[in-house]
Formats: structure tokens, C-alpha cells, sequence
């Protein structure tokens, strides 16, 4: 079932074009990577589709329907966001910042047994359990990404948008964020992570979008699109590309 | 392994609220006993003089408006501290109480009397409300840089203009105008309390009811936007409670220094950052905090007297430095 649908979808700050997509659909039960050099829009793209940048021209819509149109409780409802950095001052607890996860559910000034179940599944899943007690700040910033994740899917969405979701994770953590994250897909979850790491990709995704200029230069399997004519193009960097576990594709850098 | 975690229920907050109430009603109850003149209770309620007028036409209309405007302040502090994302922002940062100083030394200047000051300086914060916000606002949009922004700026104008009054103003309108602005409670009528108690109820009321909003827009705007909520539409709804809050209290009192920063950080450390349990905790003990200093300025120096401002300021000010000194790990400063 496609949810997302971009026609000719842009994007400009102060007139300058900063996103220009001509056509995108995304369908659900997929892990979709987006990757490419700085600069190149993969943040404004899923800033878009999140819904927090309603001055795009052209059409996106999800499940039919114009993203800018949908009620921003229903809306959050389908769909969560992790962002690339959190950043409290004040001392709520993981399992507050988690629960927060909750609201597009919570009527009145409380949660509800639901809500705490669902909380702690989040938590359980992520492994926030040993310090679900702890004032937010004193984590480390790989502890925190995981409890914006447990915030993000304590909102049982039906998309998760994911803006480069590994940066402060240590290498165990990022491979077991990413089997979260196909886990995730194979119950039917549409899954799209912005991501720098392209082997994290190629060994995870089930598609993979090179972005360059906020235009799309690839798109498709990442065993399809991880060839050295598009990196070079879209990096301009030499790769060597290897065969990585199951054979998937894994690129190493260098002259 | 299993982490025991105290969560934000219905329960927690009626007990900690409870708590809080029985406090702020021993203040309310102790209080106006306190004071250079002995008053003896059963002579004030059998109305006979002088203890009934000490009591019930000084003290305890003193203390009522020292109670909510020590709540008012300090529930207005720890919103604009959620709105702004900013643990040391306070009431006045938004220029609102700047608003309303101007609007009551104008009314000095003018000659105007207890109550015309009282009505230029909420018609002042009102006006400083209105120009904030206008000024924030980027067509349909609000947001908290902005409107910090906007009330940094608004706030230093109306400083300004405040000055060119003090100037124009004689020597006993300065004395007047100097009282005002270090923030001092007076006795006032039971009908003023009636009217700033409904302005302050409602603010603290519907403070507390969107407090889950607070949480959220404490943690960011985007965190906000991706659960649901119009940050713009919050901001804006939380700026009105806020000023609203300030405004009323700071048109009777000036603008009384501490109170919304000190109560909210001192319960933040002892509660966490739940604004289900900040927003009342801090109406209550911000009501005790400032009929606490209250008493201590009418007796300190008894028979005269210090502004009530002054006192919070002594006190708050260590405390606040001790608090900062052992408690700098908590604080994360």
C-alpha cells in the first residue's frame, strides 16, 4: 500500500532551492535509506514528510491526502519522528521524555494503563530499562538516542522518520538500532532513516535514495544503487566496493 | 533488572498538591498573628478595636494579596521557564511587569490615585502583551526565540521610558515611583482581592490543566509539532496565561523579584521537571514563599517598614547561590 506520494515536491530558503523532487512513493513494510553529501536536502526532505515544513510547493501527500490538510493529532498518530539530537534543560525522567511519546493518545491530564504498557514496550525494546529512572540529561548521547527512539515508538505509528539516527551510537548499538528498525518493517511499519553510513544501509535497507543538490540521483535496491559510477557522482569520492555479509554490498573509502 | 520508578499520577499530585495546601494554609492561618502590635483573635472576631481593624482591614487583606500574588509570580515562572526553554527565565523577561511599571509611573506622574495606578499599570501590561506578541509573531507563526526576542527588546524600551519619567518626576513621585518598582504589598479593599483572585485562579487553573502542553514545549517546538500540538498555538495560549498571571499581580504589588525564579527551581530539584506537579506545587509554596517575606518586611524593622521586594531579594538571593553552590550537579549549570 503506497502511503507517501511527492509530485514534483521543492523546497527553498530565502529563494534558494534546497529541495526538488519530481515523483516518490513510499509503501509500507519497507526500511528505506536516504543518504547523501551534506547539503543535499535529506533532512528537509523528512522534515516534509513529517509535516514541520509546510511551505513546500507541489504535492505530498500521505495515505491520499495533502500533509499540510491532515489534523496534527491524527496525524501523529501514524507517524513518528526521531531527530538527530535532543537536547533538554530540565530534569524529567527517561521514563517521562518516553511517556511524552504517548500524547497524540491522552485526553485528559494522565496516561493510561494503554499508555504505560505502551511506554514500556518502547523501553524494553530499545533497552532503556536500566536507567528508565534517570534524569534525562546525565545520559550519555547514544543512551539518549535510544530514548527518543522509545518516545518515537511509543507513538505505535504506522511511519517512522528517522534523521540520522546512529550519530552518537556506539557500533553495537547502531546494529542493534537497525535490527530494531527491519523489525519494525517486516510488521508493516514504513521505516526512513536519513543516514550517513551507507554499509549500515546496504546490510539493512530494503531501498536505498541518493539525494544530491535536492535532487534524486538514485534509487532502488541498495545492491542496485551502491555502484562506483553514483558514488563517485553523488560523493565524488573513489569507493571500493567489496562483498559484505550476505552478500550485500560494503564500501570502503580511499584513493 | 527492575528499576523502580516514581510515575506523574492523579494520586501523586493530590498528595504532593495536599501537601502544599496544608503548608501554605499554616502561612495563611500563622501569619497575620505576627506583627508589632499584639492582636488578640477572639477581640478581632468579636469586631472590637483596635485588633478587628489590625486584622481583618490590614493583615489578612495583606496577606491575601501577598498569597496570590506569590502564587500568580511564581506559576508565570515556571511557565515562561517551559515556554522559553530557559531555566533562568523569569516573569518579567517577557517585559510584561516592565509594561505595567511604566503604565504605573505614568499614573504617578499624572497625579493619579491608588486605584487609577493599579488600572495604568494592568492597561500597561496588557498593552505590553499586544505589542510582543505583534512584534513575535511571523505572520501566522510564534515561536519562543522570537518571542524572546520581542520581549527582551520591549522590556528595555519600556526601562527606558520609565527613566524619562523618574526624571520628569518630583521628589515625592520618585519616592513613589522607587517604592513601586522594588515591589511592595499593601492592604487593599476585599473587592480588589475578589477581582485578582478570579484573574489569578483562572491563569493558575488553566496552567495546571495544559501542563502536559508545558512538558512538551519544554523539551522543544518540533518535539511538540510531531505529538500533535500547534506549538505556535500553545505558545501563544501559555504567553496570555503567563501574562495574565504576571500582569495582575505585578499591577498591585510592582514587580516583587525572586518569586518566580526561586520557587520553581527550589521544586524542580525536590520534583522533577512534570509540570502536572510544578504548576501547583508552585502556586502554593509561591503563595507561602511571598506571605513568609511579607510578614518578615512589616516586622523585621517593626515599626517601619521594608518593601517586600527587597526582602524576597535577600532572601532568595542566598539561597539561591547555596543552592547552586551544592546543588550544581543537579542543576547540570
Amino acid at each position: 500500500m503506497t502511503l507517501y506520494r511527492l509530485r514534483d515536491t521543492a523546497v527553498a530558503y530565502d529563494g534558494v532551492p534546497v529541495l526538488r523532487i519530481g515523483a516518490l512513493d513510499f509503501t509500507a513494510g519497507a526500511l528505506a535509506a536516504i543518504a547523501g553529501p551534506n547539503g543535499a536536502g535529506k533532512s528537509t526532505l523528512v522534515g516534509v514528510m513529517a509535516g514541520l515544513r509546510s511551505g513546500y510547493t507541489g504535492s505530498c501527500r500521505f495515505e491520499a491526502k495533502e500533509i499540510r490538510d491532515w489534523p496534527r493529532r491524527a496525524f501523529a498518530r501514524r507517524i513518528s519522528v526521531v531527530p538527530q539530537n535532543v537536547n533538554i534543560e530540565f530534569p524529567f525522567t527517561v521514563e517521562q521524555v518516553v511517556l511524552m511519546g504517548r500524547t497524540p493518545y491522552c485526553d485528559g491530564l494522565f496516561e493510561s494503563p494503554l499508555d504505560h504498557a505502551a511506554a514500556a514496550r518502547a523501553i524494553a525494546i530499545t533497552d532503556c530499562q536500566p536507567f528508565r529512572a534517570r534524569d534525562f540529561r546525565s545520559l550519555s548521547g547514544g543512551e539518549r538516542q535510544r530514548v527518543v527512539l522509545a518516545a518515537a515508538l511509543a507513538q505505535e505509528p504506522s511511519v517512522l522518520l528517522l534523521d540520522e539516527p546512529t550519530t552518537f551510537l556506539d557500533p553495537e548499538h547502531q546494529l542493534a538500532l537497525f535490527r530494531i528498525l527491519r523489525g519494525l518493517a517486516r510488521d508493516g511499519v514504513l521505516v526512513i532513516a536519513v543516514t550517513h553510513d551507507l554499509n549500515l544501509a546496504a546490510a539493512f535497507a530494503d531501498r536505498l535514495i541518493l539525494l544530491k543538490q535536492g535532487t534524486v540521483r538514485a534509487d532502488g535496491p541498495p545492491a542496485a544503487v551502491i555502484a562506483p559510477a553514483i558514488m563517485r557522482e553523488v560523493f565524488a569520492v573513489e569507493p571500493h566496493i567489496l562483498q559484505g555479509p550476505a552478500g550485500r554490498p560494503w564500501i570502503v573509502y580511499g584513493e | 533488572m527492575t528499576v523502580r520508578v516514581k510515575q506523574v499520577s492523579g494520586a501523586r499530585v493530590l498528595k504532593t498538591a495536599g501537601v502544599c495546601l496544608l503548608i501554605a494554609l499554616a502561612c495563611a492561618v500563622l501569619l497575620p498573628l505576627a506583627g508589632s502590635a499584639p492582636v488578640d483573635f477572639r477581640r478581632a472576631l468579636a469586631g472590637q478595636s483596635p485588633d478587628a481593624e489590625i486584622l481583618f482591614y490590614s493583615r489578612v487583606p495583606r496577606l491575601i494579596l501577598a498569597m496570590l500574588a506569590g502564587g500568580a509570580l511564581s506559576t508565570a515562572g515556571v511557565l515562561f521557564q517551559a515556554l522559553l526553554r530557559d531555566a533562568l527565565a523569569t516573569p518579567y523577561t517577557l517585559g510584561i511587569s516592565s509594561g505595567a511599571s511604566l503604565g504605573a509611573v505614568i499614573a504617578i506622574v499624572f497625579g493619579l490615585q491608588q486605584t487609577g495606578i493599579w488600572g495604568a499599570a494592568f492597561a500597561g501590561a496588557a498593552i505590553t502583551l499586544f505589542v510582543v506578541a505583534g512584534v513575535a509573531s511571523q505572520g501566522r507563526r510564534l515561536s519562543s526565540f522570537t518571542l524572546l526576542l520581542a520581549g527582551i527588546t520591549v522590556n528595555s524600551i519600556a526601562l527606558a521610558l520609565i527613566l524619562v519619567f523618574f526624571n520628569l518626576a518630583s521628589v515625592g513621585q520618585s519616592f513613589a515611583i522607587t517604592r513601586w518598582i522594588i515591589g511592595a504589598i499593601e492592604p487593599v479593599s476585599y473587592t480588589t482581592l475578589a477581582w485578582l483572585s478570579v484573574l489569578v485562579l483562572a491563569g493558575a487553573v488553566y496552567t495546571f490543566w495544559h501542563a502536559r502542553d508545558w512538558n512538551l514545549l519544554a523539551v522543544g517546538e518540533e518535539w511538540a509539532a510531531v505529538r500533535g500540538l500547534s506549538p505556535t498555538r500553545v505558545i501563544l495560549a501559555g504567553y496570555l496565561a503567563g501574562s495574565l498571571l504576571t500582569g495582575a499581580a505585578t499591577a498591585l504589588t510592582g514587580p516583587v523579584g525572586f518569586v518566580g525564579l526561586i520557587v520553581p527551581h527550589a521544586l524542580r530539584m525536590k520534583l522533577g521537571a512534570d509540570h502536572r506537579l510544578l504548576v501547583p506545587a508552585s502556586f502554593l509554596l509561591g503563595a507561602a514563599f511571598l506571605a513568609v517575606c511579607d510578614t518578615i518586611a512589616r516586622t523585621a524593622l517593626a515599626p517601619a517598614e521594608i518593601p517586600a521586594g527587597v526582602v524576597t531579594s535577600l532572601l532568595g538571593g542566598p539561597f539561591f547561590i547555596w543552592m547552586l553552590r551544592s546543588r550544581r550537579r543537579s542543576l547540570w549549570l
